[in-house]
């Protein structure tokens, strides 16, 4: 479905030069909820543009069905972190939801049942008309969401979506994908720095090491389908799995300060 | 509804205090060069608002319209080029300085060489004089508009001249409105100015005619006239800025009190 063969990125400007990406390589199968988890600087970011097309890797490629990406791909939604500067201020929640659709060139009778099923979805069907600057920051980026949902994407990529919001609301919106996903069996990945979010919510959890990255384990989820905030988490196999994503992710300290060295903007 | 009454009451009281302040100062003036207020206001109403509005007035504001909608067209469409292509801006940013340093007015004699001493030559002096505050602020805004609304944008194929008319020119709008009204008040004085020289009817022109020919009373109800038609603009421009930026100033309150 989704192929990651071999991506390196280095960072070249004229005094220094950065990997922020060495070495990765992993396939996502059709109608897979995968989740990337690495700690915050790792190269994520990259990564995830380099998938989406919005980067050029300096080696190795992305292919998407069989198709190497080389710019945006049809088949791909992307929902970013920054939910108030991924909606457009200027349209309602149904314009910036339809925008897309209109681009595909889809009929307007189409446009309307995906726009109203979509927005349905995520608990929206009442906003329509409001503005996203009228919304809290929960409800922003469920109108994201909507968005790429509506645009029937073969695979939905998330950059730690979540990241920005208050912990309820992540709670109520982690739940929300898992839902999303069963109903609309759609290929995600879903990219974040939170352990306990990438194991409540995958089936699968790749672990990145720190800049430069490679893949440092590939995880099986043997949680049940059916999770709850209260209960999934609260189970020991959940504890357990958590422990073994941490000690991964926590195995070598990073020898020099990476902060300091990673540039703007491969967070 | 009392606050609309205090509103207009805000807005009309200093005025109607100063215009009553004249009116009383003036009442007894025998001075040649200040007449009576009453009598400028006579000649405003039965010059300005007579025979005047057809011959001079409406002309002034036909070349003032086609000088500013020019700018607009011209300015926007190569802000928006300069603004996208780092190419284009390095080469044309010298020599954009370089006319944008030049005072408009002393383009009329030249103009006058090429374009005669019509209403061309006004037009384009207008349109000159009044781009460049449009055209700078274009260039911010389109270069400033969001990378993760840009990257945003890319990702569902929204590109060209989509891009153009949903994203680019919408984020650049703020910045491009802030452009257009100080465009015009340039476009008012350079309407006045390009009437100074060669003229046979305008504004410009019916006020240095009148005050050559000590018609005192009509020159100073001539500056009310053009003080009230910047007024009239400025009240129309608010409406439509209003109408088309509701989201950016809907979007700035919600920013604040988060």
């Amino acid at each position: 479905m989704l192929d990651v063969r071999g991506i390196k990125k280095v960072y070249e400007s004229r005094d220094r030069t950065v990997e922020a990406v060495r070495d990765l390589t992993f396939t996502l199968q059709a109608g897979e909820l995968a989740c990337l988890v690495g700690p915050s600087g790792c190269g994520k970011t990259t990564l995830l543009k380099i998938m989406s097309g919005l980067l050029d890797p300096t080696s190795g490629e992305v292919l998407l069905e069989g198709k190497r990406v080389q710019g945006p791909p049809p088949g791909m939604a992307v929902v970013f972190q920054e939910y108030g500067r991924s909606l457009f201020p200027w349209m309602t929640v149904r314009e910036n939801v339809e925008l897309p659709l209109k681009q595909k060139k889809l009929p307007a009778t189409r446009r309307s049942e995906l726009v109203e099923e979509s927005l349905a979805a995520v608990g929206l069907a009442e906003a329509h008309g409001a503005y996203p600057w009228q919304l809290s920051g929960g409800m922003q980026q469920r109108v994201a969401i909507a968005r790429a949902v509506a645009y029937e994407p073969h695979v939905l990529l998330m950059d730690e979506p979540f990241a920005a919001v208050d912990a309820q609301t992540r709670a109520d919106l982690e739940d929300l994908i898992r839902d999303l996903w069963h109903k609309f069996q759609v290929t995600t990945l879903f990219v974040t720095h939170d352990i306990d979010e990438a194991v409540y919510l995958g089936q699968r959890v790749l672990i990145l090491s720190n800049s430069p990255t490679v893949i440092r384990d590939d995880l099986a989820i043997d949680l049940p389908d059916q999770r709850d905030q209260l209960t999934t988490r609260s189970s020991p196999r959940f504890a357990e799995l958590r422990a073994r994503v941490y000690e991964q992710i926590h195995r070598v300290k990073p020898a020099v300060d990476k902060e300091s060295v990673a540039p703007a903007g491969v967070g | 509804m009392t606050g609309i009454l205090r509103r207009v009451g805000l807005m009309f009281g200093l005025p109607i205090v100063l215009l009553a302040a004249w009116w009383f100062a003036s009442a007894n003036s025998v001075d040649f060069f200040f007449p009576p207020l009453s009598k400028i206001l006579e000649s405003l109403v039965d010059e300005w608002f007579g025979p005047r509005l057809a011959a001079d007035v409406v002309p002034s504001v036909l070349r003032l319209l086609a000088g500013y909608l020019l700018a607009v067209v011209l300015a926007v469409s190569l802000g928006v080029l300069i603004g996208t292509s780092r190419t284009v801006r390095g080469v044309l940013e010298p020599v954009l300085e370089f006319f944008r340093a030049i005072p408009p007015p002393v383009l009329v004699p030249i103009f006058m060489l090429f374009l005669g001493i019509g209403d061309g030559m006004k037009i384009v002096v207008i349109a000159f004089g009044c781009m460049w505050p449009i055209l700078l602020n274009t260039v911010e805004g389109v270069r400033a508009v969001d990378s993760v609304l840009s990257d945003t944008a890319r990702t569902y194929g929204i590109t060209d001249s989509a891009r153009l008319r949903k994203l680019v020119l919408p984020a650049a709008s703020p910045q491009i409105f802030a452009g257009l009204r100080q465009g015009l008040s340039v476009a008012i004085i350079l309407m006045v100015i390009s009437e100074l020289f060669a003229a046979s009817n305008g504004l410009g022109f019916a006020v240095v005619q009148a005050q050559r020919s000590f018609a005192i009373a009509e020159t100073w109800a001539g500056m009310l006239m053009l003080g009230l038609l910047g007024f009239l603009l400025a009240v129309l421009f608010r409406i439509v800025e209003n109408r088309q930026l509701a989201w950016y100033h809907g979007l700035r309150r919600a920013q604040r009190s988060s």
